[in-house]
């Protein structure tokens, strides 16, 4: 605990705290709590039942009512805690209800019904998570299809980015050919087309292509991107010439001094174009809108928005997906972090 | 990889060594070419015909109509003027959007960096607190803050236990449209909040020291130092939100699907009605739509080009 304090207090060397720092820190915790509670909340709920859902005020942890299974009945029976009546104190079952009357049974002695009014019960409730919400999206919809199809567009696409980029940020920044400019200017052009200005006409060569409805037209329109080129063509511009030279001496091929040399040399660059490219695919959401109209083709993106939809009863299922969906991004996120922040930093996002 | 390296080694005795870079561009060349040049040129063939069929062959051509359909109106001010009012509807709220969302933005991210850069203990923890959101998928975004947000979620029982009354946040207009610039500005935020602090870090420390030195307060060192020498940075984050701002489309879908009414409805949603959701699907107003979105976006786009260059040379 004293090292707690320590550390939040220990500032400016051995200075004492001055009332900005105070001012700072409070900041920066309401900022934690804005930016991690919503999300926190959503994973917590994931875990409820759909009764505990629906519950108002909610609780912050997931509970459950405790049931027993008492002689002479099936099913397992909620259990309820006397405050008031004739029963104070005790601990019986519920076998129904009516309106403000419920039908006891005492599970010591069973064959004996009792009638309590509901004003003098409390259900005995204890922590669960309802693991139910996440193993029925795998019985009950196709999760692992859109899961796959998201996984598929993601991994082919960010490959297929990578390569053409940096083949091309390799023939920017390594060759002096006539039209050079000509090409850089075309890149900076292309920064100036958003796809979402592009719509219908990028949606009729698409279909014209017979890749409508087909997870190919998400992927091939995606791998276009300047930013990537621009990234890796800074990046290559300072691995030196000499390098080059030296393995055409030895007689390499362009290509494999491409291959074996300059992409090696750039992994950095390359890993973190990577990682934003995978975050564009998995979160991306119009564009695969607009092409994708089959379910069974739906990404996790679009499966996640068209069952709030369909499914407004079932928050349990959606909160469970939505989970899900952010989960790798969150993964990546502990794991990648810092290079996550320079390389965003430093490309001006997409 | 031996695939591509026969037929490369073949190509660079046929092309030679400088020409072969073309090779190496053709592939990324052609993918911008076919989806992104060739659509600027047919969205105009599209904003030009008219007709429901998305092939040339049978769109008849009709000029400026489309045109004139979107921009006839009795007063500009007011939408339901205006013969394509749904249009001006999504036009005047994406304008009200883009200038709060980015004002309050920037403002808050400006805030949150200089914070950041103070003698802070964890300060690497509390820089990814804040850039985390930019990771979640925009459809996630908005579910999440649907659940915080409904009749009946945390929120409000938070302000019944206060003992102030829940509002059903959703369900109002004007509440909707606030919480959609809120949530954008959750999103997105700490993107720029990283930009500037990178731009914070880059201000000289003896600049500081000099300021010290001549006894100058706090709020005039921040006036007078940090923000001229901070002014470059600051541009190239507000132009870069104003040109992601304009587009904002997948969180506030998700989030209220633009409704209540129209009320969150912006300018890529009506793109999107008129082209893709709607029947009869109306290419030709939802090309002429996205030019002028188009305008918009190379008139930002070549601004923050100018000043990047200019904050790169000097």
């Amino acid at each position: 605990m004293a090292r707690v304090w320590e550390f939040l207090t220990a500032t400016r060397g051995d200075k004492r705290l001055r009332w900005t720092d105070w001012v700072s820190y409070g900041y920066l915790l309401l900022g934690v709590f804005l930016m991690f509670f919503p999300v926190i909340w959503l994973v917590l709920s994931s875990f409820k039942t759909e009764a505990d859902l629906l519950r108002y005020p909610p609780t912050f942890l997931p509970q459950q009512q405790q049931t027993m299974v008492v002689d002479g009945y099936e099913d397992p029976l909620p259990l309820f805690e006397m405050v008031g009546g004739e029963h104070e104190g005790k601990v019986l079952a519920q076998l129904r209800r009516v309106g403000l009357q419920a039908q006891m049974v005492d599970p010591a002695n069973p064959s004996e019904r009792l009638r309590v009014s509901i004003e003098n019960y409390q259900p005995i409730e204890q922590f669960r998570l309802a693991l139910e919400n996440y193993t029925g999206l795998f019985e009950r919809f196709n999760f692992l299809l859109y899961f796959w199809n998201s996984t598929f567009i993601t991994v082919t696409a960010t490959l297929i980015m990578l390569l053409t980029n940096s083949m091309a940020a390799f023939a920017l920044s390594k060759y002096q050919f006539r039209g050079r400019t000509a090409v850089l200017l075309l890149v900076i052009g292309t920064l100036m087309i958003p796809q979402t200005v592009v719509l219908v006409p990028l949606f009729l060569i698409v279909s014209e292509m017979g890749m409508s409805n087909s997870l190919w037209g998400v992927i091939i329109p995606g791998a276009a991107t300047p930013t990537g080129v621009f990234l890796l063509r800074q990046y290559m511009i300072t691995i030196p010439d000499e390098i080059l030279d030296a393995a055409r001496m030895d007689k390499a091929s362009e290509w494999k001094i491409f291959w074996r040399i300059i992409v090696p040399l750039s992994a950095p660059a390359i890993a973190v174009l990577a990682i934003l490219a995978i975050m564009w695919r998995w979160n991306d959401f119009l564009w695969p809108l607009i092409v994708l109209t089959q379910s069974e083709n739906f990404t996790l993106q679009l499966a996640l928005n068209s069952f709030q939809g369909e499914l407004r009863t079932d928050w349990a299922s959606l909160l469970a997906m939505t989970v899900l969906t952010l989960l790798p991004i969150a993964l990546v996120f502990t794991f990648l972090q810092k290079y996550i922040a320079t390389g965003i930093a430093s490309t001006g996002g997409k | 990889m031996r695939a591509i390296e026969i037929p490369m080694l073949a190509l660079q005795r046929m092309l030679g060594v400088q020409r072969l870079a073309w090779v190496f561009l053709i592939p990324n060349l052609l993918l911008f070419g076919l989806f992104a040049f060739l659509p600027i040129f047919l969205n105009v063939i599209y904003a030009l015909t008219g007709g429901d069929n998305i092939l040339f062959a049978d769109r008849p051509f009709i000029g400026g109509r489309n045109f004139d359909n979107l921009l006839d109106c009795g007063n500009y001010l007011d939408p339901n003027s205006c013969r394509e009012d749904k249009f001006w509807r999504a036009v005047w709220n994406t304008a009200w959007f883009v200038t709060l969302q980015v004002g309050i933005m920037v403002g808050f991210s400006l805030l949150t960096a200089v914070v950041l850069n103070r003698d802070i203990r964890a300060r690497g923890f509390f820089r990814s607190v804040f850039f985390f959101p930019v990771l979640l998928s925009p459809v996630v975004v908005a579910l999440i803050w649907k659940w915080v947000l409904q009749r009946e979620g945390v929120l409000n029982a938070f302000l019944d236990w206060v003992g102030i009354g829940g509002v059903n946040w959703l369900v109002d207009a004007q509440w909707a449209f606030a919480w959609s610039v809120f949530l954008t500005v959750w999103a997105h935020m700490g993107f720029y909040t990283l930009i500037l602090l990178a731009g914070l870090q880059a201000i000289p420390r003896d600049v500081y020291e000099a300021a010290t030195m001549d006894r100058a307060s706090a709020w005039r060192t921040f006036t007078k130092i940090t923000l001229p020498l901070l002014a470059p940075t600051l541009l190239v984050v507000l132009i870069l939100a104003l040109i992601r701002s304009v587009q904002t489309f997948d969180e506030v879908y998700a989030f209220t699907g633009g409704g209540p009414g129209t009320a969150t409805t912006f300018i890529i949603q009506y793109i999107y009605e008129e082209g893709f959701a709607g029947a009869p699907r109306v290419w030709g107003m939802a090309a002429a739509a996205s030019l002028l979105v188009a305008f918009v976006l190379v008139i930002l786009t070549l601004i923050q080009l100018w000043v990047n260059r200019k904050s790169v040379d000097g």
